[in-house]
């Protein structure tokens, strides 16, 4: 496979404080990686790295020239901008003509992706007026405009219930098998990065690479976290326990008034 | 003959060369100021215009001190205070607001400091701090016209660029656009703008010409292009009633034109307001 992008020993900061250290990493054609980790990890700052919006100030970054599509957060969007989805979409086909109107080329390619990603008559409608997995369609569609070979998404399943979550990793997935390289960053251990073919655990530094079944151990997750987290294998799946102390002494505590009303009466 | 008593009645300000010159200056200033507020209001800095236009009057005191000429000197002053702005209000840690807050109340210091050094300060004080439309000259309209052309240019060559880096600028710099390049070409137009519209204006009054007309056409459409052009073209029209209106109500021609918006702004808030109700709720309300 031909390597899209590799660190060797990158380090980046934003002002005094490290946010990256010593990172090796390379992400090749038909990849499919996960990049887990706390908050405050440095897992947006490795998204910018790779699509070149923040540069190391040591070791160095080996790119091709291959295009970068980059989904951002949808928190961070301002779904009060007024945008319809056609003009959000459209933003990708940025250079290349010097009047403001889009082509009918680039509009006809606008609607045939946002059809393909299931947003088709929809292009005329304020960015507002879609479902939570519909917004993060259109933002997948505005990358994919431009025809990248690899595609950034951050944190693509944050804040959507159950089945968008489901219908975005479908999305993803459907667009790896099309031969999309694809890395993400997430929290979810269970619902997300234990689906995926390859994970990096990163906290400032890679703690580990490599499958689901070997990264997602207690030890890994511990130095990852910086608690302990217990992982019960399921259908040969890996999945990460947490315990609250607090919530389970609560929850003993109303059992235990439960059980003694049900002897009493 | 009461319609053509009325009608001449409406035509007699226009016997006057100066008033024509200041509807032509409040119309062109108008639309100028409504097309550049887009981007303002869009990118949170609605207080730009009002810090700025104070920072650029200490522009305006220095170009007097150093007899320099006025629109050079208040030009560049407001370009630097502009640049200054976006480069501090990078710094998450401080956000545009206190940025503004900051270069330009040091910018107007600096104008107080020179002429409390320099004793006096008389040269078109109040046009600059209240706008004298009723008072601008042939080369004022010719002024303001340029920059009217310049920002209209800027934004119909670097359309997609300056839409791609008000929406979503980081993405925009991961897709190519330059947005370093973007937010200084807006921080010159600004300026410009603002310098040229000054004496039109005045300091305190010119921020409502750059935001009331956004916000009015943001409650009418959902669209980014329809909002360029309503915008533009609510400041022109307020600009040339606001002025016609002042010649009969002895107003201030600024106020008269401020007002005229905002009265605006009430009717396309009430509008905006029956057609939401109408409306269902939209998906992101119930997330």
């Amino acid at each position: 496979m031909n390597e899209l992008i590799r660190f060797e020993r990158v380090t980046c900061r934003y002002g005094r404080d490290p946010v990256l250290v010593n990172v090796d990493l390379a992400v090749a054609e038909g990849d499919f990686l996960g990049i887990v980790g706390p908050s405050g990890s440095g897992k947006t700052t490795l998204l910018r790295a790779i699509a070149g919006t923040v540069d190391p100030i040591a070791g160095r970054i080996v790119r091709t020239d291959a295009a970068v599509g980059y989904v951002p957060q949808v928190e961070t969007v301002n779904w009060y901008f007024p945008v319809t989805v056609r003009e959000a979409v459209l933003m990708a086909r940025i250079g290349g003509r010097i009047v403001p109107w889009s082509s009918g080329e680039d509009v006809a390619a606008a609607d045939a992706m946002l059809e393909r990603l299931g947003l088709g008559g929809l292009g005329g409608r304020h960015i507002r007026e879609l479902s939570g997995g519909q917004q993060q369609r259109v933002f997948v569609a505005r990358a994919l405009l431009r025809r990248p070979r690899l595609l950034l998404l951050d944190e693509p399943t944050s804040g959507v219930d159950v089945r968008t979550r489901h219908d975005v990793m479908h999305l993803i997935h459907e667009l790896h098998h099309d031969g999309l390289a694809i890395v993400l960053t997430t929290h979810d251990l269970n619902g997300i990065a234990a689906h995926l073919p390859r994970l990096v655990c990163l906290n400032r530094e890679v703690i580990a690479e490599g499958t689901p079944r070997e990264v997602i151990r207690p030890d890994v997750l511990e130095r990852t976290y910086g608690a302990p987290l217990e992982v019960l294998q399921h259908g040969g799946m890996p999945v990460v326990v947490e315990h609250y102390p607090e919530v389970e002494a609560v929850s003993n505590v109303v059992a235990l008034r439960e059980e003694h009303h049900e002897h009493r009466a | 003959m009461n319609i053509a008593r009325s009608l001449a009645t409406a035509f007699d300000p226009l016997h006057y060369a100066f008033f024509r010159h200041a509807l032509v200056v409040a119309t062109i200033a108008g639309a100028l100021c409504g097309l550049v507020g887009v981007y303002v209001v869009l990118r949170g800095m609605s207080y730009i215009g009002h810090g700025l236009s104070h920072a650029i009057f200490g522009g305006a005191v220095a170009s007097y001190a150093l007899e320099i000429n006025f629109y050079l000197g208040a030009g560049l002053w407001g370009l630097v205070s502009a640049l200054l702005i976006t480069k501090v209000a990078r710094r998450r840690t401080i956000g545009a607001d206190a940025a503004i807050g900051v270069v330009t109340s040091a910018s107007f210091a600096v104008g107080v400091a020179i002429i409390s050094v320099i004793g006096s300060f008389t040269r078109n004080f109040e046009a600059a701090l209240f706008g004298n439309v009723l008072g601008v000259t042939m080369s004022d309209v010719l002024v303001v016209a340029g920059v009217g052309v310049f920002a209209a240019s800027v934004v119909f060559f670097q359309y997609r660029e300056l839409l791609f880096a008000t929406f979503d600028p980081e993405v925009a710099e991961v897709s190519g656009v330059r947005t370093g390049r973007v937010d200084t070409l807006l921080a010159l137009v600004l300026s410009a703008t603002i310098t040229a519209t000054m004496n039109v204006m005045g300091v305190t009054l010119i921020a409502a010409t750059l935001v009331i007309p956004p916000v009015t056409a943001r409650l009418l459409t959902d669209s980014f292009h329809r909002m360029l052009w309503i915008s533009t073209a609510t400041g022109a029209a307020c600009g040339l009633v606001g002025v016609y209106l002042s010649y009969y109500l002895d107003w201030s021609s600024g106020a008269s034109v401020v007002l005229t918006s905002a009265v605006v702004f009430v009717v396309a808030f009430v509008i905006s307001g029956f057609r939401h109700r109408r409306l269902p709720a939209t998906a992101a309300d119930v997330h």
